[in-house]
């Protein structure tokens, strides 16, 4: 046998001792999204300074598409033991898992003076009915990302306060020929759309629901449909929008595409690295504007949470690796791609460093975050929204005929 | 005749098979039609069962989006199916021809159909991009547009787009079982026709035709079934969307069960787009029956 051949044969034979080892201890199965916040790297690091910290549990780590995340999580959950211990889920789901008992109650395993130190915003994540089901981990929403060379150049010299205003200086930026669409969303037929009606929705100072029926045809999510479909129609908003999930907004945005954009937290440091982006140093973020008289700044609350799945046997392992991922120290080491959601971050020199424009934006955005509607059919109330909301920005029905149409449907929900 | 010892084993000899066959398809089978008649729902905790009849296929049959997305399947099968069938024969008479190159172009045609469906999907989707797509790039440098555009983000083209990608990715399958029925074509059939006189045209509606038509209906079958309950490469491209446009029946099955956790009305729509799979089936039998008669005759 060659050397190479011994090499090999080697390694097998090392591969095969830790694996016995390792099937000693505890293994957690783990769910992520392989989209926005945290990168997949941020995580891998983390888990390892975990495992290092915890001999004896090892994490196997799983990332999936946001599209897939809910569905893996429903689908594992008749897995028996071999189903997840730990999954990332979203703000929008915790009324429906909590209702079917996909996860399990945390509440005692919290410490209470916690509640104080983490923002409000991040609880609303993991509570329903007064019950804590895991912990808030990426706390994030959509801020206002802009270009000041292209602001610059077409004389603006502040970046919008309302969403008005943001019209007008996208009108300004493509008059002057300056990009010819200033303006990219992510207003695919998805979640990510619904996030940017919410975020406009709650600028306009509407309501998705009242006493439980659906009030969205009517004041602020109708206006805020109507200001979507007019910046298609005035040429001021990227048609492929109405194709672009989050990821294509911050590749338009990074090629110098576009003058504003509405993205998560992570585009931040991702458009102002010069490997990621040709507008690296060119990008500047504040909180998504206001509506005249209705608001100051606008917010939808994107937070995602960690919890443990009812059928998961290591629980406690699992609660250990949970804190380990949340708490303050670990989450100011990785604050780039997603804010902690400890109070106390937000003065912490090496979270704000280099990113003093984002924490002033977080700040005020944080305060505003409006919810998307919690009710255990979210996903259906959602699916039914992004239709119509879809067929508007398309040009096939109107305004108030979308809006009519999704609120008959939504009353058809069993 | 079979005695009756030789009956007893034939049931014996066949009894495994029927096991197996059993427990993969007709338990599942009835627990689906059980579950359609109840209002199920996916739950780690006890939740009560009850029976409730036909409310499950009432929700779906009343359900003016759930009818569009049939007449919206109906289309895609139709045309994915039929432009499968065309292209593939027309590609097995090519590929039967004698010329160079053909063993290397016959293993060349294969290829998409060796593509797993979801890379299939992925790679189109980059192609239709609306930015950078392949596609736009090269009908701008023809000079057949003059301006990038939206392929799978239109609702007026996505589901043609969708139906490209879908026989792209097909097609390679019809046009191996027309090559194979081709090659059973008795040459001399067709050089007597050419003696009487018949053109090429002729000769391959009246003779090749007729005699590839059975292995041709099978691989049509395949595809129709196929076809009818699409789901992967719609779910990769577009999903479902823009507004709805390209979502197809089995998106509710999908939606219903796992969107929104009710197993029992998951259930009856599975239920339904199984069963207008089986009349297509059943139309096609009698399609196949009726040319098999008429080449006998």
């Amino acid at each position: 046998m060659n050397t190479f051949g011994k090499m090999i044969l080697g390694s097998a034979f090392a591969t095969l001792a830790m694996t016995t080892t390792a099937l000693a201890d505890t293994t957690l199965n783990a769910l992520f999204m392989s989209q926005a916040a945290y990168s997949e790297d941020d995580i891998k690091s983390m888990t390892a300074k975990f495992e290092e910290a915890n001999p004896g549990i090892t994490v196997a780590l799983e990332f999936v598409p946001y599209e897939a995340l809910h569905d893996k999580i429903i689908a594992a959950a008749g897995a028996g033991d071999d189903g997840y211990d730990v999954v990332l889920f979203d703000v929008i789901w915790p009324a429906e898992f909590a209702t079917r008992g996909f996860l399990q109650d945390v509440t005692g395993r919290i410490p209470a003076d916690y509640t104080d130190k983490v923002f409000d915003g991040a609880w609303t994540t993991v509570e329903y009915d007064g019950k804590r089901y895991g912990m808030p981990w990426i706390l994030d929403t959509k801020y206002l990302f802009y270009n000041t060379d292209m602001l610059e150049e077409a004389g603006i010299s502040a970046p919008p306060k309302t969403w008005a205003e943001l019209a007008e200086q996208a009108k300004q930026i493509k008059d002057k020929g300056i990009v010819e669409f200033p303006l990219v969303w992510s207003w695919s037929q998805s979640e990510a759309m619904i996030c940017d009606f919410t975020t406009l929705t709650a600028a306009n100072d509407g309501t998705f629901f009242e006493e439980g029926q659906p009030a969205f045809t009517a004041g602020g999510a109708k206006d805020a449909v109507a200001f979507m479909k007019a910046t298609l129609d005035e040429g001021l908003t990227n048609p492929s929008s109405r194709e672009y999930f989050e990821e294509d907004v911050r590749r338009v945005f990074s090629n110098g595409e576009a003058a504003f954009a509405l993205n998560w937290t992570y585009m931040n440091a991702l458009a102002n690295d010069p490997k990621e982006s040709k507008v690296a140093g060119k990008v500047k973020v504040a909180p998504a504007p206001g509506v005249e008289g209705k608001s100051t700044a606008s917010s939808v609350n994107g937070s995602m949470g960690l919890g443990i799945p009812a059928n998961s046997p290591h629980a406690d392992e699992a609660w250990a690796y949970i804190s380990f991922l949340t708490q303050k120290d670990v989450q100011d080491d990785f604050a780039k791609l997603s804010l902690p959601i400890w109070k106390a971050s937000y003065s912490e020199p090496k979270v704000v460093e280099g990113q003093e424009d984002l924490i002033a934006a977080a700040k005020e955005s944080i305060a505003v975050m409006y919810p998307r509607p919690l009710v255990p059919s979210y996903t259906e109330v959602s699916d039914i929204l992004q239709k119509n909301i879809h067929q508007v920005l398309l040009g096939q029905a109107s305004v108030d005929e979308a809006l009519e149409a999704a609120a008959s449907r939504v009353k058809r929900i069993r | 005749m079979l005695g009756r010892r030789q009956k007893r084993e034939k049931w014996i000899l066949l009894a495994p098979a029927l096991a197996v066959l059993a427990l993969i398809t007709l338990i599942p089978l009835a627990n689906t039609l059980w579950l359609s008649f109840t209002d199920t729902r996916i739950s780690a905790l006890p939740e009560p069962v009850h029976f409730i009849g036909l409310e499950n296929y009432v929700y779906a049959l009343t359900d003016p989006d759930f009818q569009e997305a049939l007449f919206r399947t109906l289309y895609f099968t139709i045309v994915s199916v039929g432009l499968e069938g065309v292209l593939g024969v027309a590609v097995a008479v090519l590929l039967n021809q004698e010329f160079r190159g053909r063993t290397l172009l016959r293993a060349l045609i294969i290829l998409p159909w060796a593509v797993p469906t979801i890379v299939n999907a992925v790679a189109w989707r980059l192609i239709y991009h609306p930015d950078y797509g392949a596609l736009n790039s090269l009908l701008f440098q023809l000079g057949i547009i003059s301006d990038y555009r939206s392929w799978i983000g239109d609702p007026a083209t996505a589901m043609n787009m969708v139906i490209l990608a879908d026989v792209w990715k097909n097609f390679p399958l019809v046009a191996y079982v027309a090559l194979a029925a081709l090659q059973t074509v008795p040459e001399d059939l067709s050089k007597a026709a050419a003696i009487e006189g018949a053109g090429p045209w002729k000769r391959f509606c009246s003779i090749t035709l007729p005699w590839i038509a059975g292995p041709l209906m099978v691989v049509m079958v395949l595809r129709t079934i196929e076809a009818f309950r699409v789901f992967d490469i719609i779910y990769v491209m577009t999903g479902g969307g823009p507004a709805d446009s390209t979502k197809t029946a089995s998106f509710y099955v999908y939606q219903e069960y796992f969107n929104y956790l009710r197993s029992g009305s998951g259930a009856s729509y599975a239920v339904l787009v199984a069963g207008i799979s089986a009349v297509l089936i059943v139309f096609y039998y009698s399609v196949t029956k009726r040319q098999t008669a008429g080449g006998a005759a």
